[in-house]
């Protein structure tokens, strides 16, 4: 008999802690969701509000949804109207930014993956330094380079070029790149290199032979966070360029400021993704190793 | 010869990266610094003018606004991201479904622009057609939103943006280190009685001291160089109420061609990141030798 009571009693109470933890998970769910929809939130509104007309716009609300899929805004952000003067539109900028963005990207990935192999491989005395030298690289503020790096373009006949927008982006890179670099090679066990070394193995065959076979994830996660830094720069593009030599976010800025006539949002939305999207499909297919250039971009060592 | 060469192969192949960055960034940093000990107005001068533009920079009051302005979004940046950061990271760590949904959802805005992502909340928060619109024609029919355009209110744009922006970054940072963290010593928590609150916030929690070090140094540096956003948003405005450091510099060097007033806002910053960074890089270079 007691028994008994004391067992339903347990039971009432287990069945409580259910019923909290059921609360709970509920809560938690409620929570993540709400956070979740004010994340999206912003990238909706830019969808929506790229796919209707100006009409459509004054009538409804943000959240209203396009009365079809009109694509016009689209087609005015990447190739403009077709009257001459005064008509700005993205696709000249758009390649503007590749070309600066895919050699920048391999120039400053070459010279970090050297000098992580260095750093690592070729231990000299004092590296340590140097690695500290080359990484508080990432930390300086660009505005105490700004001046002196307008006039050296200046001086070598690139400002307003996008040479010199290749050059600026392939400097400021190769501190992170060593440090992704770095920080990839020193976890290869070293023996692997002194063995190939007494084998008679160079400089550049150990380099290639061993160490490049392994290397795709860092390269992978360098040249992802190298294209997403440089893709996205404004304080370099706005600074050094302006005019036909703009990469695109100078262009979108230019676009959106610009007050010659009615604002038009449908085509300001269109024209910032536009200005988003190759990035943003890099996130999509390679959000792991973005994530990884991020946390350790952030948390060396 | 060939000897020597073979012999200093390394040297000479990390020779570009150290040339490179000893002279566009320590060389420059250091130019810079001279410049701001001179009376350079649109062309740089080279004869030492003492601490004069120091001196002007601190009584000018678009300077001070700056700073102001500053200190103000830094400290709402950072207890907003932290505390969304974690939270997140806590509770996508209870074994959600979805979590990768979720994870990329938080983190999207890490990979665009500042530039796209304030075009977009300008669009957002415009009083006529934005926010302010929608909860009207909802029936809040008394609703008013004007932040953007509110010279006390305008700032606070600037942080939901960023906190927007940056948030999710916070929340990865603590979920790596939460990730880390032995099941064991959750487990023997658990059997001693103790629930989940008490093992995050006694246990956990106080285990995450670095991570809470290096989100606010990355933060910290992220607030003290925005710039893009603040362009995209507001330019600094209304009148001047969100102007920010980055965006004096750059105004008072290339629309205001004063060199040297604006070498010496450069070197504030400059020294602003280094308080910063300088003790996080000693600290994480000394655990690493530890190690």
């Amino acid at each position: 008999m007691q028994d008994n009571i004391k067992s339903s009693s347990y039971q009432q109470l287990e069945q409580k802690s259910k019923y909290t933890n059921i609360f709970l998970r509920w809560f938690l769910y409620f929570v993540l969701i709400l956070f979740a929809s004010y994340f999206i939130f912003p990238l909706y509104v830019m969808i929506v509000t790229s796919l209707k007309t100006m009409e459509e716009i004054r009538q409804g609300t943000l959240l209203s949804w396009p009365s079809g899929l009109n694509f016009d805004s689209w087609a005015v952000a990447w190739g403009g109207r077709g009257y001459g003067a005064g008509d700005t539109f993205l696709r000249p900028y758009f390649w503007n930014s590749i070309k600066m963005v895919v050699p920048a990207v391999l120039f400053s990935t070459f010279i970090g993956a050297m000098a992580g192999y260095v750093l690592t491989k070729w231990r000299f005395k004092g590296d340590k330094w140097v690695f500290l030298f080359l990484l508080f690289g990432c930390f300086i503020p660009y505005q105490a380079i700004l001046l002196p790096m307008a006039r050296t373009l200046g001086v070598l006949g690139i400002s307003n070029s996008v040479i010199g927008l290749v050059l600026v982006h392939t400097v400021y890179g190769i501190p992170f790149t060593t440090l992704f670099f770095r920080n990839f090679y020193v976890s290869i066990p070293t023996e692997l290199v002194k063995a190939a070394r007494i084998d008679g193995a160079g400089f550049f065959k150990i380099f290639f032979k061993i160490l490049l076979p392994i290397s795709a994830p860092i390269i992978v996660v360098t040249i992802i966070w190298q294209f997403t830094q440089i893709w996205n720069d404004f304080l370099f593009g706005s600074t050094f360029s302006f005019g036909e030599a703009a990469p695109i976010q100078v262009a979108l800025n230019n676009m959106v400021l610009s007050s010659t006539s009615v604002k038009e949002y449908n085509v300001d939305m269109a024209s910032a993704i536009i200005a988003g999207i190759p990035t943003l499909i890099v996130y999509v297919l390679a959000g792991k190793y973005f994530i990884r250039g991020l946390t350790s971009g952030a948390v060396k060592g | 010869m060939f000897k020597w060469l073979e012999k200093n192969l390394p040297k000479i192949v990390m020779a570009p990266a150290v040339g490179l960055i000893g002279w566009f960034v320590y060389g420059f940093v250091l130019w810079t610094l001279y410049i701001s000990f001179t009376n350079s107005k649109i062309l740089p001068k080279y004869e030492l003018w003492g601490f004069g533009q120091y001196e002007k920079l601190w009584a000018s009051r678009k300077w001070l606004i700056s700073v102001d302005n500053l200190l103000v979004f830094t400290a709402l940046f950072l207890i907003f991201c932290i505390v969304i950061g974690i939270i997140l990271a806590i509770f996508l760590d209870q074994k959600i479904r979805a979590e990768g949904v979720l994870r990329t959802i938080y983190l999207y805005p890490m990979a665009l622009s500042f530039i796209v992502t304030g075009t977009a909340w300008k669009w957002i928060l415009n009083p006529t057609l934005g926010i302010q619109k929608m909860f009207v024609d909802w029936g809040f029919e008394n609703f008013t939103f004007d932040w953007l355009v509110n010279r006390e209110m305008a700032i606070y744009t600037i942080v939901i943006a960023g906190v927007w922006q940056s948030a999710g970054f916070v929340m990865a940072l603590f979920l790596a280190g939460l990730r880390s963290v032995e099941d064991e010593i959750v487990k023997a928590a658990k059997i001693d009685g103790a629930g989940l609150f008490t093992v995050y916030w006694k246990i956990l929690l106080p285990m995450m001291r670095p991570v809470f070090f290096t989100s606010f140094v990355i933060l910290v540096h992220i607030s003290i160089k925005s710039y893009d956003l603040i362009v995209a948003l507001t330019q600094g405005g209304p009148g001047i109420s969100t102007t920010m450091p980055a965006l004096y510099m750059t105004q008072t060097a290339f629309h205001k061609s004063q060199v040297g007033l604006s070498a010496a806002s450069a070197m504030m910053m400059f020294m602003a990141v280094a308080a910063v960074i300088i003790p996080y890089l000693y600290s994480e270079l000394r655990r690493e030798n530890a190690r």
